[in-house]
């Protein structure tokens, strides 16, 4: 099996009870950094962050630009940057204009994670009300990695994930309850 | 090697061989698409295609240049850091009998308008000079026509008064259907020119630099060469304020600051008697 180095999870509407169900059901012992994006609307991310952390074994932080993506640890977006991975695994930042009216933007977090991971990246894409994130999905399934779409029957918001099948298509498309299964699998050593 | 990155190589010398530009240092995520956005706004197909009008067309340069640094800003853009500059900064510039203020990758000017408003208020904007450098000319010149869109404009009143405003926002500037212009007072002490933080020299004995989300581009070669140019800009005990979310812990030149609000990236120039917190 091929080994996966690294996790990108994107969201919008509906994405924090997602990420509640999916984060704390990750293995303790995973060996792969884990980046969010979620559109929170809100001007500070550390309540998200705070939220997460709360249900999460693994630690939760907001990622810091220049930074490494460490394993184990899950790193959120900060509101109002887009979040890039730079080729050394490192973490950029920017201000550049909003992407299909978002920033932080989905596909700028999976279109550079997948420039800088290549076919180690697993990028799953839930629950949101637009369609960031397709393009990215494309570009990750492009570069090798492997994608997973949430089920839009059991998405909150279907149009994220419905637009990721129709311009990505994916390698998985799973119910809610059954995506963190599938990382742990995909990214245990 | 992917052919898109074989031809951002090329472009990079390219501006550098044929237009004396440095992107060598520029992080590579962020610039590689801003250049894939570029083959998109001018319909080139391949990066190859720009490369090629780049060597040969005369004046293509110019609105590369315009699209690579795309300056996004608002007026008082972060209210807490501008409150922050009212409360924390400005008191102790006051002391000064002239305040040199250097607004460095200033883009469309929102930020200088916002400190040109924040000096007013204070009563020290009449002993002060503001120079505000990009290295973006078309960005230069939005920036000194001071006009902007209406709709902005209720976004930038409330982030005025989170800022502490003393007056209503509607008091700097004239509408006219769909945009404001600027009160041209507020351009009396502000000197726009080119500077390129790259390749250009320090030019002034600044009081105080903003710099705010100019550093992200950079890989930390490159914010270092700045940080360190900024030293050199800042009178011993003189503040910089770079972006909320800027991390300086990778740069040894960021040694001689001084956390004044670590949280609000507003530092100072460590003098004699204060000296810097190993890092």
């Amino acid at each position: 099996m091929t080994s996966r180095t690294a996790i990108a999870l994107g969201c919008s509407a509906g994405g924090l009870a997602a990420l509640q169900c999916v984060l704390p059901a990750l293995d303790k012992r995973l060996v792969v950094p884990v980046v969010v994006c979620c559109h929170t609307g809100s001007a500070d991310v550390s309540l998200l962050v705070e939220l997460l952390a709360r249900v999460s074994a693994l630690p939760v932080v907001e990622a810091t630009e220049r930074a490494t993506a460490d394993p184990g640890v899950i790193y959120v977006a900060p509101s109002g940057y887009h979040l890039l991975v730079e080729p050394n695994a490192h973490f950029s930042l920017s201000v550049d204009a909003r992407v299909t009216y978002a920033r932080p933007s989905i596909d700028v977090l999976f279109e550079t994670a997948a420039d800088a991971w290549q076919s180690g990246l697993v990028a799953v894409l839930m629950t949101g009300a637009n369609s960031d994130g397709a393009h990215g999905l494309k570009a990750v399934r492009k570069a090798g990695g492997y994608a997973i779409v949430e089920n839009p029957e059991t998405a909150t918001s279907d149009v994220m994930p419905r637009a990721g099948l129709d311009i990505a298509g994916a390698d998985a498309c799973l119910p809610l309850d059954q995506i963190a299964q599938r990382l742990n699998e995909l990214c245990m050593p | 090697m992917d052919v898109e990155d074989i031809e951002i190589e090329l472009f990079i010398r390219a501006m550098q061989r044929r237009h004396g530009y440095d992107f060598d240092n520029y992080a590579p995520a962020s610039l590689k698409r801003r250049v894939l956005q570029l083959v998109r706004t001018h319909d080139a197909g391949t990066i190859s295609e720009l490369n090629r009008r780049l060597l040969h067309e005369d004046g293509f340069v110019a609105r590369i240049i315009e699209g690579l640094s795309v300056p996004v800003s608002e007026m008082f853009r972060d209210p807490p850091v501008f409150r922050a500059l009212r409360d924390k900064v400005l008191p102790m510039l006051a002391s000064y009998p002239e305040i040199n203020i250097w607004q460095a990758g200033c883009a469309h000017g929102q930020e200088v308008y916002s400190l040109a408003i924040l000096l007013e208020e204070a009563g020290l904007y009449d002993r002060t000079r503001i120079y505000a450098t990009d290295f973006n000319e078309a960005a230069l010149q939005i920036a000194a026509e001071g006009i902007y869109a209406t709709r902005d404009a209720r976004d930038w009143s409330r982030n005025y008064l989170e800022a502490g405003g003393l007056k209503s926002f509607s008091d700097y500037y004239s509408a006219r259907y769909e945009f404001i212009k600027i009160d041209q007072r507020l351009r009396r002490n502000v000197t726009f020119f080119n500077h390129n933080l790259v390749t250009d020299e320090v030019f002034c004995e600044a009081h105080l630099i903003l710099c705010r989300n100019v550093l992200i581009y950079f890989n930390n070669t490159l914010q270092d060469h700045t940080l360190a140019l900024f030293r050199d800009s800042l009178v011993r005990g003189g503040f910089l304020c770079l972006g909320t979310r800027e991390n300086i812990d990778f740069s040894p030149a960021a040694a001689c600051f001084v956390d004044i609000d670590a949280g609000l990236r507003i530092y100072q120039a460590a003098t004699s008697a204060v000296r810097p917190m190993a890092r």
